[in-house]
């Protein structure tokens, strides 16, 4: 199939599984998948400006399906996703002036390539770490669905660091009924601000810092973070996908038809959601950092840009 | 549990597949005449091409989601 406005031949087929593929992580882990999507549509001939421009508004065709089906399941606090955009689409911006200061000093590929790298090696480190020590302090705990209130009920190892950060008392102090926590402004501010310079700085939703972080620094229950960051994917992702349709990075056609498969995708990830304690979701979340680490290693060795 | 299991993926199985000739038919009809207007307006008009994006992916997922929970639903309400 010939998609006119990026100048791409590409089989239906093939951008309908990937986005199927994407979908699955997308709807259980709360990810955007661009460590996937990126590479794939490279793959195929795209030129990497409209990789990057059509992922993000694939990215908000998925985030859509998921994050309705996760608020079908009660796993969205929408008050939160709304605050958090405010923070993530500033943070997007500052995250985008560091790459164009680095583009101007001429040091841009290695210092994004080294900073990634440390970043997803930690994350994946952390995690493997907090949640085996929480699975193995838990042991015999029910296994089978884990709906409502059990999901709410969230164990980690983390949490006496977690607790503390909640009591710091810096007006003002948010409620959020739906997640079971009361904790300041300019703390969930903090959070989505971070998310945003590094989505801004390493591309993509970057739901594997998000998501994480509001499991760790906020105290959100993982089914929660998962169903949240979807929902505050839509909003970021989408002033990012018109900034970059602006720019004409964005062939909508090519996110079009990978969203036809990301529907079922992502259906399927967030229903899966409902069979997994928190802690066993963030185990699985371990290899996808990883992922991404290792395709940046493979770009450095190679000179080749996935 | 096992029956519970083999009638979710039963399913699951004849929604891809209705899905999928509906997909396919998606691919061949509105694609195919969306992709020269949407092109012109791409060259033309960026910001409205930004906007009919956006307006695009969202309404398309809003669809597929109710496309794919009514299949569902009807093919597992069938079944039982």
């Amino acid at each position: 199939m010939y998609f006119p406005i990026s100048g791409a031949h590409i089989s239906p087929i093939y951008l309908a599984i990937v986005g199927f593929l994407i979908g699955i992580l997308g709807g259980f882990f709360g990810v955007g998948g661009s460590f996937i999507a990126g590479p794939a549509l490279r793959a195929m001939g795209v030129d990497w400006n409209f990789a990057v421009g059509t992922d993000l508004a694939h990215i908000v065709g998925k985030s859509v399906v998921a994050a309705k089906r996760h608020r079908a399941l009660g796993n969205v606090d929408l008050k939160l996703g709304l605050i958090m955009a405010f923070g993530t689409i500033a943070g997007a911006e500052v995250g985008a002036q560091l790459i164009q200061m680095l583009k101007r000093a001429g040091n841009v590929n290695v210092v994004v390539s080294i900073v990634s790298i440390a970043v997803y090696v930690s994350i994946s480190t952390f995690m493997i770490w907090e949640s085996r020590k929480t699975l193995s302090q838990n042991k015999g705990s029910p296994r089978g669905k884990v709906k409502g209130a059990k999901a709410k009920e969230d164990e980690s190892s983390f949490r006496h660091v977690t607790s503390s950060i909640q009591r710091l008392n810096l007006p003002p102090m948010i409620k959020l009924p739906a997640s079971g926590v009361t904790i300041s402004l300019w703390i969930i501010l903090f959070v989505a601000f971070i998310g945003g310079v590094f989505s801004g700085f390493l591309g993509g939703g970057a739901g594997y810092i998000r998501m994480p972080s509001m499991v760790y620094v906020l105290g959100i229950p993982t089914h929660l973070a998962v169903g949240t960051d979807l929902f505050e994917i839509i909003i970021s992702a989408s002033y990012g996908t018109f900034s970059h349709a602006i720019k004409g990075n964005v062939d909508i056609l090519i996110a079009l038809v990978m969203n036809t498969g990301a529907a079922i995708g992502a259906q399927i990830g967030a229903i899966s959601t409902q069979y997994f304690a928190g802690p066993k979701i963030r185990l699985a979340f371990v290899p996808l950092p990883l992922i991404g680490a290792a395709i940046v290693i493979y770009t450095l060795i190679s000179g080749h840009k996935l | 549990m096992k029956k519970e299991t083999a009638t979710t993926l039963r399913a699951f199985l004849i929604e891809l597949a209705v899905y999928a000739v509906l997909v396919v038919g998606y691919f061949l009809l509105v694609l195919h005449f969306l992709g020269d207007w949407l092109y012109q307006l791409e060259i033309r008009h960026r910001y409205t091409y930004a906007g009919v994006a956006i307006l695009l992916i969202i309404g398309q997922a809003v669809v597929l989601e109710s496309v794919t929970t009514s299949l569902l639903r009807l093919i597992r309400g069938r079944s039982e």
